[in-house]
This record gives C-alpha cells, sequence and structure tokens, in this order.
C-alpha cells in the first residue's frame, strides 16, 4: 500500500464499490434505457450504477485526505474452508444425498477451526449431528432430500438393496 | 370499541392450538438459538426461516414472531452471563448485567431483563393495536410518489442510524437495491443480471442472501478471531428479585418503555439508538446513578425495557406501510412475500385474522417468554457454554439444509457461499450488512413505484415535490442527510455510538 493512502479501508471500500458499479452499468447498458417518463429496464439500474461509482469515487478521495485504520489480512484458512465446504456440499447434495454431503459439509467446515482436531469425540459428534438432521428435516418435516442419493445405487444393488 | 372487537379477534386466532404450539415452539428454538453467543436476532432469523415455509400464513409470521422475541432474549442472557451481547442493542445489558452476574445475582438480572421485556412489549402491543389502524387508512391514500419518497426517507433514516461510516452505508444501499433487480423485469419481461443463467430469472432468493451475510459471514469473521473464550458460567440461583430491587426497576422500566416506543418507530437502529438512549438517561436522572456500571439493577431494567419497546414498535411501519424498519423486519417481509401476502396497508383490510393474530400473538410470545426462560435458565447456560468449534459445523449444517430446501436446487447453495465470502469481507471493510438488506428488500419495489410515479405525471420528475405528503418526507430525508454530514453532529453521533461501549 503507497504511504500517500492514508486511510487503507476508504481505499479497498471505494474500489469494491466502483468495481462494482462499473461492472453493473457495463451490463446496464445493454438494456433499454426508455424515457424518464416511460422507464425501460435499463433506467433504473443505470442510475444506480452511477450512483454506486460516484459514491466509490468520493470513498477513493477519502483515503487519501483523512487519516484512518488499517485493514488487517484477510483470514484465508477459514474464507477457503467454510466456503469450499458449503460449495462441496452443493455438488454432492443431489448425487450423493444428504449423509455423504453433510459428513463433507461437517468435516470441511469443522477444519477450518483452530481448535479441530479429529478424535472420537468429534466423530461422535459429527455421527450425532447428521442423524439429527436426517432425523428432523427429511422424516421429520419431509423435506424432498434424499439421504443416499442415485450415486450409490449401484453399490446399495450389489448388496441386495434398494436405494 | 371496534379495537376490542379487532384484539378478539387477533386473540381466537393466536390462541388456536395450533397458533400456541407454534408461538411456543418459535420462543423455544428463538431462544435456544439466540442464546449461543455471536447470533443476534437477525441471525436467528435468518437460520430458522426455512423451517416456517411449510406452515399456513399465519401460524408462520407468528411463529417468526416467537423466534424475534426469543432470540432478542436469548441475546440478553448471552449478555448478562458472559458478557458477550450478540447485537448491538445488548451490549448496553452487558454493562451492568456482567457485573451483576459477577456479583451472584445472575438470576436476579436476568428476572429483571425479562420482567422489563415483558412490560415493554405488552405496553407496546397496545400501542401497535391503537395505532396501526389509522396509519394503515393514512397509507391507503398514498400513491406512488408518496411509497417511493417513504422509501427513500426510510433507507436513508437507516443510515443516520447505523454505527460506521454513513458514505460506505449508502454504497450497501446501493449495491443492495442493485441485487433486488436481478432477474426478470416485470414490465418489460427481459432479464437483467442473470448472466444467463435460468436459476436467477426469478430473482435471488432473500434467504439466500440473508443467511449468507448473516450465518455464513459471520460465522467466517468469528473463526478469524477465535479465541478460547471464558464462557465458564456460575450456577444461576436465587431468580425472584427481592422488594428492593422491585421498587428500584419501576421507574426505570417506565422510562425505558417511554423512550424505547418513541424511538421505535423510526426507521433503522431503533432498538440500539434506544437501549443506549435510556442508558444516558437512567445515567442523569436515576437515584442510584453512581452505582451505574457496578452491577445496578436501574442499568438492565431501563435499557431492555427500551429495546423491547423499540424492536416491537418496529412492527408498525412493517404491518401497516410494508416497509422494513430494520433487518429483522426485513427478514419478516421476506418471509410475508415467501407467503404469497403483499405487504402494505392491504393486509389489515384483507386478512384481518392475520394482522391481528400476530399483534395479539405478540402479546403471547411474551407472555410465553416469561414463564418458559424462567424455569428453563438451566438449560440456555448449558447451551451458552459449548464450544463455539462445536456449535458451528451445526450451524453450518442448519443453513445448508435452509437454502437447499428453498427450490432444491445446489445453485443457491453456491450464492449463499457466494454472499458469506462477502459478508466477510464488507465486515473486513467495516461496512453493515444491514444495510444492503434493507435495499435488497426495497429494491424491486422502489423501481416500480418510481416508474409508475413518472407514469401517472407523464415524466414530469416534480410530482414528488407538489404533492405534500411526498415533498414531507423528502424535505425530512434531506434533512437527515444535512444533519449527518455536518461535522457536530457525525462526532456527536460517533460518541453516541462509542460512549458506552468502551
Amino acid at each position: 500500500m503507497p504511504s500517500w493512502i492514508s486511510s487503507p479501508r476508504d481505499f479497498w471500500t471505494g474500489l469494491v464499490y466502483i468495481v462494482v458499479g462499473g461492472g453493473a452499468l457495463w451490463l446496464a447498458l445493454d438494456y433499454r434505457l426508455g424515457t424518464v417518463g416511460k422507464m425501460g429496464p435499463g433506467y433504473f439500474p443505470q442510475v444506480l450504477a452511477v450512483m454506486l461509482i460516484v459514491i466509490g469515487l468520493i470513498s477513493l478521495v477519502r483515503s487519501v485526505i483523512i487519516a484512518g485504520e488499517p485493514v488487517s489480512h484477510l483470514a484465508w484458512k477459514p474464507l477457503a474452508l467454510i466456503t469450499g465446504a458449503i460449495v462441496t456440499y452443493g455438488v454432492l447434495i443431489q448425487g450423493a444425498g444428504l449423509v455423504v454431503a453433510l459428513l463433507m459439509l461437517i468435516l470441511m467446515g469443522a477444519a477450518a477451526s483452530r481448535e479441530f482436531r479429529f478424535d472420537a469425540k468429534a466423530l461422535v459428534g459429527m455421527v450425532l449431528l447428521v442423524s439429527l438432521c436426517g432425523l428432523v428435516f427429511v422424516k421429520g418435516l419431509g423435506l424432498p432430500l434424499k439421504l443416499i442419493g442415485p450415486w450409490f445405487a449401484p453399490v446399495l444393488g450389489a448388496f441386495g438393496l434398494a436405494p | 370499541m371496534e379495537i376490542f372487537d379487532s384484539l378478539a379477534l387477533g386473540l381466537t386466532t393466536a390462541l388456536t392450538l395450533n397458533n400456541l404450539l407454534y408461538c411456543f415452539i418459535g420462543v423455544f428454538l428463538g431462544t435456544a438459538i439466540g442464546v449461543l453467543p455471536g447470533l443476534g436476532p437477525a441471525a436467528t432469523i435468518a437460520i430458522l426461516l426455512p423451517a416456517t415455509f411449510a406452515l399456513p400464513p399465519v401460524t408462520s409470521l407468528i411463529m417468526l414472531a416467537g423466534i424475534f422475541y426469543g432470540a432478542q432474549y436469548g441475546g440478553s442472557t448471552t449478555a448478562i452471563l458472559v458478557n458477550l451481547p450478540g447485537e448491538t442493542s445488548s451490549v448496553v445489558t452487558a454493562l451492568d448485567g456482567y457485573q451483576m452476574a459477577r456479583q451472584g445475582k445472575a438470576g436476579r438480572a436476568l428476572a429483571t431483563a425479562a420482567i422489563a421485556s415483558f412490560f415493554a412489549g405488552t405496553v407496546c402491543t397496545l400501542l401497535i393495536a391503537l395505532f396501526a389502524p389509522p396509519l394503515t387508512e393514512l397509507a391507503l391514500k398514498f400513491g406512488p410518489a408518496e411509497y417511493f419518497s417513504l422509501m427513500v426517507l426510510g433507507l436513508v433514516a437507516s443510515i443516520v442510524l447505523a454505527s460506521g461510516s454513513i458514505i460506505h452505508a449508502l454504497g450497501m444501499i446501493v449495491i443492495g437495491l442493485l441485487l433486488g433487480i436481478v432477474g426478470t423485469d416485470v414490465n418489460a419481461g427481459s432479464q437483467r443480471f442473470t448472466f444467463g443463467y435460468l436459476e436467477l430469472a426469478d430473482g435471488i432468493s432473500f434467504v439466500v442472501v440473508a443467511m449468507g451475510l448473516f450465518g455464513i459471514g459471520e460465522i467466517i469473521a468469528n473463526l478469524e478471531h477465535e479465541a478460547t473464550r471464558d464462557v465458564s458460567v456460575r450456577k444461576v440461583e436465587g431468580l425472584m428479585p427481592t422488594r428492593e430491587d422491585w421498587g428500584r426497576m419501576v421507574a426505570p422500566i417506565l422510562r425505558g418503555t417511554a423512550l424505547g416506543s418513541v424511538l421505535g418507530i423510526l426507521p433503522g437502529g431503533g432498538a440500539a439508538l434506544a437501549s443506549f438512549g435510556a442508558y444516558a438517561l437512567e445515567k442523569k436522572v436515576s437515584r442510584n446513578r453512581a452505582q451505574l456500571g457496578k452491577g445496578a439493577i436501574e442499568g438492565v431494567a431501563a435499557p431492555e425495557a427500551a429495546n423491547n419497546a423499540a424492536a416491537q414498535m418496529s412492527f408498525i411501519p412493517m404491518l401497516t406501510l410494508g416497509i422494513p424498519a430494520n433487518p429483522v423486519m426485513a427478514l419478516m417481509i421476506g418471509a410475508m412475500i415467501i407467503q404469497g401476502i403483499q405487504p402494505g396497508p392491504g393486509v389489515i383490510k384483507e386478512q384481518p385474522e392475520l394482522f391481528w393474530g400476530v399483534i395479539a400473538s405478540m402479546w403471547i410470545g411474551n407472555v410465553m417468554l416469561l414463564i418458559l426462560n424462567l424455569p428453563l435458565i438451566g438449560l440456555w447456560v448449558r447451551m451458552i457454554s459449548v464450544p463455539y468449534h462445536y456449535l458451528y459445523p451445526a450451524i453450518l449444517c442448519f443453513c445448508s439444509i435452509g437454502v437447499i430446501s428453498l427450490s432444491n436446487s445446489p445453485f443457491d447453495v453456491y450464492l449463499m457461499a457466494m454472499f458469506g465470502l462477502l459478508g466477510y469481507v464488507f465486515k473486513k471493510l467495516d461496512c453493515e450488512p444491514a444495510p444492503l438488506l434493507l435495499g435488497f428488500i426495497l429494491g424491486p419495489m422502489m423501481e416500480e413505484f418510481l416508474r409508475r410515479a413518472l407514469l401517472l405525471s407523464k415524466g414530469d420528475p416534480m410530482v414528488f415535490l407538489t404533492r405534500p405528503i411526498s415533498l414531507t418526507m423528502l424535505i425530512l430525508a434531506a434533512g437527515l442527510l444535512m444533519l449527518v454530514l455536518l461535522p457536530s453532529f457525525s462526532k456527536t453521533r460517533e460518541v453516541a455510538f462509542k460512549e458506552e461501549v468502551g
């Protein structure tokens, strides 16, 4: 961070606003603008996008003028593991079923904690949590989720069990 | 008296066995999740929202209201017992409440909080019943121009009363408004900001945004500062306040309720402002002001009454105008829309049993809180002592299952992960997610009202200034904005939010 930026927080926020606003404006320019009295689908988003860019610019200017606090580093490990765990769950939920998807979600999610240890206690907790979710949401509330998904149909079939 | 007929209708709706049961489940679950450290009412409601989808509209709103009161009371419990307030409005309660707990008076502090909340809740239920119908009459006269100006006022007020940088809050609102218009444009039928994804044609689900920002984002932020927290709570005994306690809490409860009911109607952070204000008031007028901060019962009674009163009063703009005053009400409106109810002044006429049933259930919810919480305190204490690394995987599971239950599409799950990431980054940059959520809810409505107003006026923007109600609201909004931009006021505002916390 160069020294003439005295408020990094305003700088980064301004940058985020300008990027989001700019992106929105670029997309919204394709939508028909219409007139004030007969607004097209592009009118409101274009106005908003320009507002956001202006707000971002003000924030950038502020970042040079006022003194502010620095932004601490992103905590990459929890950030990557938690979002990764949810995405993995999303990939698995329909094919592999709720049980496997939740197990992966809990394992990856829990690994984000500094206190994480894969021991007997954690294992019991995990099994309990998955069974509770299965019982309450699928059996109790009747959500249309498969406990064991179609991916495992051949395996189950080999043991003579219907999936 | 018409009002008594209406309240009777409400009571008969709320007192059916089924509704009572769900009100109870709501209060219970709300408290259970709300006591967990770091989870405020907005996060609690976002997590539990999917549990209400399968219910009929009245029942689901009654359950949600129950969750709301439960979560709020749960938050105070955590603030008192372990000094970990889940949201800004219980920060003040933690000051004296935690001191009382350290002096072995935790039971009495908890009872005081419950009694103060109950009293404030009862008064405000009556106030809502009195004022909601005339306000609805007024609201029925509103045209699109008035609605648009009212929303502008609401959004501006939410910035003034929120803590943090004003310019950043403005940006968050605009991002929220932009996110709100993702999907098919109702007038032209064209797709906006969908990137070709069919899943986005109906817009982003409100639950996904709320869960991502408040649930997942919060988890990531908490893990960053994961410290081995001292959550060892002493045994809570001696629940009944002494005769002296009763004497000392009456006046602060009355003052807190009065202040909270007035501030609560304001859009924005009414509840937080009310509890800070009530504490400051006690510091000026209380007979025992010297003891405030050292475990004075007044320091629990006044802010608890004020914040409960304010929280309850924020139902007024929601029920009469369909406009959310804070993220919790935004969640309520989201739930109503999912249930197929168009929030706004029409609700009272078209669905009186829903309108009055929800109001009556507020009072019933408060009664349940009082009877439920005092005996169950042992259970809550045990929930608080569960370490965070056992807790958040469960929250992850509930959010993930909740999101997939919306439309059975993994797309929503990926979106939630993205909003979780955004929520964390915004938190890092000190941008509060609450204004974004308000903007998100209001976005489509604002565009529609703006469009209609200008269509009716044949493109003349003066329509917002020539109609008196609309003009008044815009003047108020401009005044508020000028006020915050004045250096002297912004300093006071900063002090008001920081003074008591430090």
